[in-house]
Formats: structure tokens, sequence, C-alpha cells
């Protein structure tokens, strides 16, 4: 009977109260963030400051998933670091393809010139 | 009868219990549990892909031309590359209304609400409390379907076109879009709004499998005889994930 006891869920009454007060900080920056992004859709011309700006907010919401949605932040420096580093690499990456993008186009408009 | 009274005779102590010692497992690298560490290390290599699709889609339009006139003068030509809002301009209900991005502004507003309701039902298996993760698994399930049925929504929109559609360069007016032509702009253009945001939705559904799954099990109170609900952890990671890749397909796709 005491066996059995411990295996029952015991917990009826004593569950701890909710803590949630980060999670809807986290979301109203989240909502903050893309309303803003909103804004400068309808509100500036298109150009590579605008763009420049919806990529500096992107990295931020991405902060704020990665960090307090997804707990990165509270883990060891060796998971962050683990995570980190690869993704760096991919922003290189990215950078790097899209300035060929632009000359491989220039190349192949112009190949009959 | 016998294999009751073996197991109670056996008293594990902590070396003696399975996979506690330091060179068989005991040992957490990172501090973080096994399914944990995979669970980051899968997202890491599908974060690869997705990076691969938006380098991909990046390349692609610097490769063709872009429109260089005023905005309002936009049309829609196979000769350059288009701009998000007169493409993404629909909304349910709407018909022939120009709205730019309003329906992906809801998209996105539910699918991080559905990361809220993730992130919370994680929180209410930490106090181990069934009925909260019941209902926040629920909330999160709803919200989830409810993008991928937008979702569906906007491919059907995008696959048939505007009334007016766009006469092509043998002198034919073509609606919608397929992988070969599309009214909007070059072929590559359908062709990475096809696979990147259907891999994304691809995703969503993986995740809303797991999601029918976790809340069958809480429900069953596997976790709770288990004491833990880590499974709701590891499947939040993964939920958390593809809303973090919705944020950056939203930004490369119909913001830039």
């Amino acid at each position: 009977m005491a066996h059995h006891a411990s295996t029952e869920p015991t917990q009826l009454g004593e569950i701890p109260k909710p803590v949630t007060g980060w999670i809807w900080k986290t979301f109203f920056i989240l909502v903050g963030i893309t309303a803003l992004e909103f804004v400068f859709v309808f509100f500036m011309d298109a150009g590579t400051l605008r763009n420049s700006i919806f990529i500096i907010l992107t990295i931020f919401k991405a902060f704020y998933i990665v960090a307090e949605f997804m707990h990165l932040k509270h883990e060891t420096k060796g998971l962050i670091w683990t995570i980190m580093i690869p993704m760096a690499l991919l922003i290189w990456l990215l950078v790097a393809l899209i300035t060929e993008g632009s000359y491989v186009g220039e190349a192949i408009q112009n190949a009959f010139n | 009868m016998s294999t009751i009274s073996t197991t109670q005779t056996y008293s594990p102590t902590s070396h003696e219990q399975p996979r506690s010692g330091t060179w068989d497992g005991g040992n957490e690298p990172f501090k973080a549990s096994y399914g944990k560490l995979m669970m980051w290390f899968f997202l890491l290599s599908d974060a690869f892909t997705f990076a691969a699709f938006l380098t991909t889609y990046g390349l692609m339009r610097h490769r063709h031309l872009a429109f260089t006139g005023k905005p309002e003068d936009f049309t829609f030509s196979t000769a350059y590359w288009p701009i998000p809002d007169k493409v993404f301009n629909s909304f349910p209900g709407f018909h022939g209304v120009d709205l730019p991005l309003a329906f992906v502004a809801l998209m996105t507003m539910i699918l991080i609400f559905s990361s809220v309701t993730m992130v919370l039902a994680v929180e209410a298996g930490h106090r181990m409390d069934k009925a909260d993760v019941q209902k926040w698994l629920l909330w999160t399930l709803l919200f989830g379907t409810t993008f991928v049925s937008c979702q569906a929504w906007e491919w059907s929109h995008f696959i048939g076109g505007t009334d007016a559609g766009t006469r092509m360069a043998d002198g034919s007016i073509f609606h919608g879009a397929n992988l070969v032509t599309n009214q909007y702009g070059p072929p590559l253009f359908a062709d990475l709004f096809f696979f990147i945001t259907g891999f994304h939705g691809t995703h969503v559904f993986s995740g809303l499998c797991l999601l029918t799954w976790a809340f069958i099990a809480t429900t069953n109170g596997t976790f709770e005889k288990r004491g833990h609900y880590e499974m709701v952890e590891k499947i939040g990671l993964y939920w958390h994930f593809v809303d973090l890749v919705w944020v950056f397909v939203f930004t490369f796709f119909y913001l830039v």
C-alpha cells in the first residue's frame, strides 16, 4: 500500500502558482518589434537603409525567442557557443552568396554586350 | 512473484543505478539532458537547411534585376523581381482590396501567440500541473492549426492568381503560379515561395503531430508517472524553432 501511494500523483492542492510575467514581457517585446516593422513598411521608402533596419529588428526578435522562449540564455556557456558559432558562419555564407548573386546577374545580363 | 521479490531486494545506491556513473552516461555535458541536447543539435542541422533556402533566395534575388521605378507604377513582369507587398496584398473576404502584407501580419501574430502558449505549457510542466499543460497544449494546437490553414489559403490564392493576370512574353495572359510559370515575376520567385513556405509549413505540421501526441500522453498521465514533463519541453524547443524560422522567412521573403 505504501508502495502504491508513492506512484500516485499526490499533488492535488499543492501545485505552485504559475510565474508567467517574463513570458508575457517577451511576448509584448516580440509584438512590439513586429508592429515597428510594419510602421517601417508603410512609412519609409524601400532601400538599403530600410532593409538594414528590418534585418536588425529580426535579429532582436530572434534573440528574444532563442534566449527566453528556448531558454538558451540560461544554459551553460559551452552550449551557447555550440549553437552560436555555426550560426555566425551561416550568416557569413548568406552575405557572401548574396554578393555573389549580384555578380552572377551582372555577368548574365552583360553576356552578349 | 519471484521477479517482484528480486526487484524489491535490489536496493539501488547511486553507483549501482544504471547509467549514473561518469563513464556510462551519468554525466550530462553542458548540464542539459541527452534528449534536450540532441534536440538542440537537430535544430542546428535544421537551421542549416533553412539557411540554405534563404541563402538561395538571396542569391537568386540579386541575380535578377530589381524594379527601379516608383512603387506606385509597379506592374508584374518576368523581367524583374517583384516587390513582395505588391504580391502578398490580399485578405480572405476582401476580394480586390489592396491590403499589403495584412494577412501575413495576422499569420505572424498567430504563430508568435502559439509560441507563448507553448512556453506556458512548458512552464506548467515544470510545476507538474497536468490540467494547465493540457490547456496550453490545446491552445498551441489551435493556433498552429490556424496558421497552417492560413498558409493553405495563401497558397491557393497565390496559385490562383489575380483577376487581371499578367501578359507573358508570348502574348498570352497568365494567372497565378506553378513551378514553371508565374504571373508575379521570374519563375524562381514562385519556386522559392513554394519551397520555403512549404518546407516551413511541413515543419509546423510535424509540430502539430508532436503536440497532438504530447496532449494524449499528458491526458493519459504518461509524463506525470515519469515524474517530469521534459518531453513537452523538447517539443517546445522544436515549436519555438519553427516560430524562429518564420521570423526570418517573414523578413527575407515578405519585408525586404
